[in-house]
This record gives C-alpha cells, sequence and structure tokens, in this order.
C-alpha cells in the first residue's frame, strides 16, 4: 500500500472539477447578465438567439417550448464541455478523482468489472476529435468577441470608438489560453502531422506538428488554466453587468 | 552508523507470504538495492532478488518501495522517509516466484504478439535504405526501454483487473508504436492494436509514464498516438469516406498506367 499521500491529487481534481461544474451549470441557467458594453461572456458565446445586441438570429425561438427553462447558453455550452469531457487528459483525471478507475496509481480498486473505453459507453470517447472540431471554430468566435470587445458605445451620440478595458483583457487571455488547451489537444497533434511517419517529406506540416506537439507536452496546464479563466471570465462579465464591479476603461 | 527499517516480503506457504522486519545500517549514497543486498548477505542468505547492473539500465530490479513500482538501484535511501520502515514488496501485477522475484515471462509473449518490423522495398539498389533523421527521432524515445515491466506492474488494468489475455499492456504498446511509426516500417498492425492487443482498455491514467525509470512519454507518445490512429481506421466516419474517395482515383491511375505499360 502507498504511504504517501497518494488522494491527494485525485480530491484536488475532484473539488477543481466539482467547482467549475456547479458554477457553469448555476452561471447557464441564469438567462441574464451575460453581457456589458461590448463584452459578451465566454458561456454565452456565440449567442444564437437572445435579447442581447450580441444576439445572431433575434429573441429566444418561438418554438423552443415554455415548460422547458431557457438561456442562450444551453444552445451552445454542450459543445466544450463536450470538448472537455472527452479530452485525453481530463478522462484520465476523471477517472481516478469521479470513478476511482484506479483511485491513483498502485492504489487497489473498489470494483473488480472494468471494460475500458473497449465497449460502451466509453468507446463514445472516440469521438473526440469531433469536438474539436467544433472547439477550433469556438477559438474564432470568441477571438471576433475580443475584437467586438474592442470597440465602446458613446451612450451620448451611439457611436463607436476603438478602446481596451480590463475586460478585453480577460477575454483575450481567455482566448489564449483556450488557444493553447485546443491547440495542444492530442487529437490535433495526430490530425496535423502525427498519424504520418514520412513528415520530413512535408516541412511545413513537420513545423505544425512541432508546435502542436510543444503545447500538448503543457496539455494539463493548459487545461486546468483554461478552465479557471473562462469560468473567471463569467464572472468578470457578470459583475460588472450586475454592477458590483466597475470595468476599468484603460484606453 | 545510521540505522533503518526495511519490511520485505517473504513468500512462505501461508497466504502467499508476509513481511518480515529487517535493521540494515545506512551510509550515504545508499540506493535501496543496497540495503536489501546487505540483509541479505548478513542476515538472510535465501532471500530471493533479482539484480544485475545497479545502474537503472537492466531493468531486473523492479520493486514496490512504500507501495510504489520503482526500481531498487535507483531509488536511494535519501528521497525515503527512514523514521518508518521501508517497505519492499515484489511487483504485484504478475505470478511470485520467490519473495521479490516475479514471474515476468507474460510480458514477453506479449511482445511477440506484436506483428515484426516489414521494411518497404529498398530505395537503393544496393538493398539498402535513406532515412531523414528528423522522422526516426519520434521512435528514438521508445527504443530507450530497458524492460523493467514497471509500466506494465502499475497498469491497473493488468495489476487490479488482470487482463493479460485481452491487453498486452503500456510496454507492448511503446514497442508497437516503435514499429509502427518508425519511417520505414509498411506493416498493419490496427486491426491487431484494436482486437487482440486491447488498446481502448487503456483509460489514459498516465500512471505507466509517472513509473517509467527512463521517462518515456508513455501514455502521449506511444498509447494516445495508437489510439488516433485506431479512431481513423475504426471510429471516424469522415475519415472512412476520405479514405473512399482517395482510394478510387488511385486505383484508376494505377490501372491506367498499367494499361500504359
Amino acid at each position: 500500500m502507498r504511504q504517501d499521500a497518494w488522494w491527494m491529487q485525485p480530491i484536488a481534481v475532484f473539488l477543481g472539477l466539482s467547482a467549475f461544474i456547479i458554477y457553469s451549470t448555476w452561471a447557464a441557467f441564469q438567462g441574464e447578465h451575460y453581457t456589458h458594453g461590448p463584452y459578451l461572456s465566454p458561456f454565452y458565446s456565440p449567442e444564437l438567439f437572445g435579447d442581447s445586441p450580441h444576439s445572431w438570429f433575434g429573441p429566444k425561438p418561438g418554438i423552443w417550448p415554455s415548460w422547458l427553462p431557457w438561456s442562450p447558453a444551453f444552445l451552445i455550452l454542450w459543445a466544450p464541455a463536450g470538448f472537455r469531457l472527452t479530452c485525453y487528459y481530463y478522462r484520465g483525471a476523471y477517472y481516478k478523482a469521479f470513478w476511482a478507475d484506479p483511485p491513483s496509481c498502485a492504489v487497489g480498486e473498489p470494483r473488480k468489472i472494468y471494460l475500458g473505453e473497449n465497449s460502451f459507453p466509453l468507446i463514445l470517447q472516440n469521438v473526440h476529435r469531433y469536438f474539436l472540431y467544433i472547439a477550433l471554430i469556438f477559438l474564432v468566435l470568441l477571438s471576433i468577441d475580443v475584437w467586438h470587445a474592442l470597440w465602446f458605445e458613446d451612450p451620448a451620440t451611439g457611436e463607436k470608438s476603438f478602446g481596451i478595458g480590463l475586460g478585453t483583457l480577460v477575454l483575450a487571455i481567455n482566448v489564449c489560453l483556450l488557444g493553447g488547451y485546443t491547440l495542444g489537444c492530442h487529437s490535433f497533434r495526430h490530425l496535423i502531422g502525427g498519424r504520418i511517419d514520412l513528415l520530413s517529406k512535408a516541412p511545413k506540416r513537420q513545423c505544425a506538428y512541432s508546435c502542436v506537439s510543444c503545447l500538448n507536452r503543457g496539455h494539463m496546464r493548459w487545461a486546468w488554466a483554461s478552465l479557471f479563466w473562462v469560468g473567471f471570465s463569467d464572472i468578470y462579465v457578470r459583475l460588472c453587468s450586475m454592477g458590483i464591479w466597475e470595468d476599468f476603461r484603460i484606453l | 552508523m545510521k540505522s533503518a527499517t526495511f519490511k520485505i516480503w517473504r513468500s512462505g506457504e501461508e497466504e502467499g507470504g508476509r513481511f518480515e522486519e529487517y535493521a540494515a545500517e545506512v551510509e550515504e549514497g545508499m540506493v535501496v538495492l543496497d540495503a536489501v543486498r546487505q540483509i541479505q548477505s548478513k542476515q538472510v542468505n535465501d532471500l530471493a532478488l533479482r539484480w544485475n547492473c545497479k545502474a537503472g539500465k537492466c531493468g531486473s530490479c523492479s520493486a514496490e518501495i512504500n507501495g510504489m513500482p520503482k526500481l531498487m538501484c535507483m531509488t536511494r535511501l535519501s528521497d525515503l522517509p527512514l523514521d518508518k520502515p521501508v517497505t519492499v514488496e515484489p511487483i504485484k501485477a504478475f505470478p511470485l516466484i520467490k519473495d521479490l522475484v516475479a514471474d515476468v515471462s507474460s510480458n514477453y509473449r506479449a511482445k511477440k504478439s506484436i506483428k515484426k518490423f516489414k521494411p518497404r522495398a529498398p530505395d537503393e539498389a544496393d538493398g539498402t535504405w535513406r532515412m531523414v533523421q528528423s522522422d526516426v527521432d519520434r521512435v528514438q524515445e521508445f527504443r530507450k526501454c530497458i524492460e523493467c515491466f514497471l509500466c506494465q506492474d502499475v497498469c491497473h488494468v493488468l495489476r487490479d483487473h488482470r487482463l493479460h489475455e485481452k491487453f498486452v499492456g503500456p510496454r507492448s504498446l511503446v514497442y508497437a508504436a516503435s514499429l509502427d511509426m518508425h519511417p520505414l516500417d509498411v506493416e498493419d498492425r490496427l486491426e491487431d492494436l484494436k482486437e487482440s492487443h486491447g488498446v481502448g482498455y487503456c483509460n489514459i491514467t498516465k500512471c505507466c509514464t509517472k513509473v517509467c525509470p527512463e521517462n518515456i512519454t508513455i501514455t502521449d507518445n506511444a498509447i494516445i498516438p495508437l489510439k488516433e490512429r485506431v479512431v481513423d481506421r475504426h471510429y471516424d466516419p469522415l475519415a472512412k469516406l476520405f479514405r473512399l474517395f482517395r482510394r478510387r482515383p488511385s486505383s484508376e491511375t494505377q490501372a491506367q498506367s498499367e494499361n500504359h505499360d
């Protein structure tokens, strides 16, 4: 039996992921205070339908059942959630922390039957690359959000002028961290060059593979940093929108 | 001279064995193997242990020290809390032979089940090949493996679930990756990897990477890329579709070139 504090890491992962899941679910159900001026919370981006000026196709669709709770986040949050749920790093982490399979390395297990990712339901984890494709699109959309967060509307004239607020930086850092996480994905590494054995014949691909491999080495750190920051970005926009926090204009 | 207590697993008739406590004199720079050999030579001559190079290169002295799979020769006593007894056990994923010696032969059988290296046709008339260093760099890491089987031992699929017949384990997957990613190799191992080698049983705990004394990035650089290759073949409908469209023109071109000949 291991004599070190092997339980610390799974407990830290359990608490960290649980805190994020609870907060993000709560924030998604709110359906309000997700924009402030040019800022849009990443939990609600892209806002396909909604009441804010960021909405693509206008207010809530009429066909949405009245008995079903509504929030613009419901339409899009499944995509980043699916990407993280099927991520190779998170899989290993939550199998340990939430399912004790195993609780930690060289520590016994509470159950005898094991199917692994060889059969249903965990065989579905192989869908990861499809969530990656969507995550890459989200990266572009969140970058566009940062561009929008650079244009502040004058309340008197209604004219937009260039500016940088603390919120702009928060959203920009969010895109950088999500970029580091998404572009260092194991599936992306495979698709960009890992599947080819003779990479020297495609120098550009080889360069891209090296860059992705470099990000991939820190995939766990990118995963946690981006998870924390995406939650913080929502908190920042929410506090500004609620009037609890005043956004600071740098320019 | 400082003394430390070691609880060493001794095999016996009753329930496979038990821990027995021994005191060893500790000097600066000693590793666990030094202490166990000292105990063997001075106190229990019949203590069975396997060791050879004492330099972390032969992979013989794998054991579980304070519950963690490690090489005895690479575990310094100065890194262990010596105020408590240090436990030394045989690796648990394999049948025990005696004391600290386990039967690791299943690993050699698993390795044999992997299709051998099959190079493409020689590049030159003299029967030789040309490789670019950057292409072969990728598999160099896997060749560092010393076959200590600590990765096999720590893998819960083998250790706790005893699925040796369905899952070849991290060591064999590293070997498979070293062949499959080799720039000259043309063998197709994906069916085997999915079916008989059971790559899907790995649930990416990264414990194998953690215990590897050669610091091979087993999970990220060997197992996950193999899993992704299996996904390409079996679980990605778009990739299947692309293959379908890409095959047809190439077969037509081939047919055309044959007609021209």
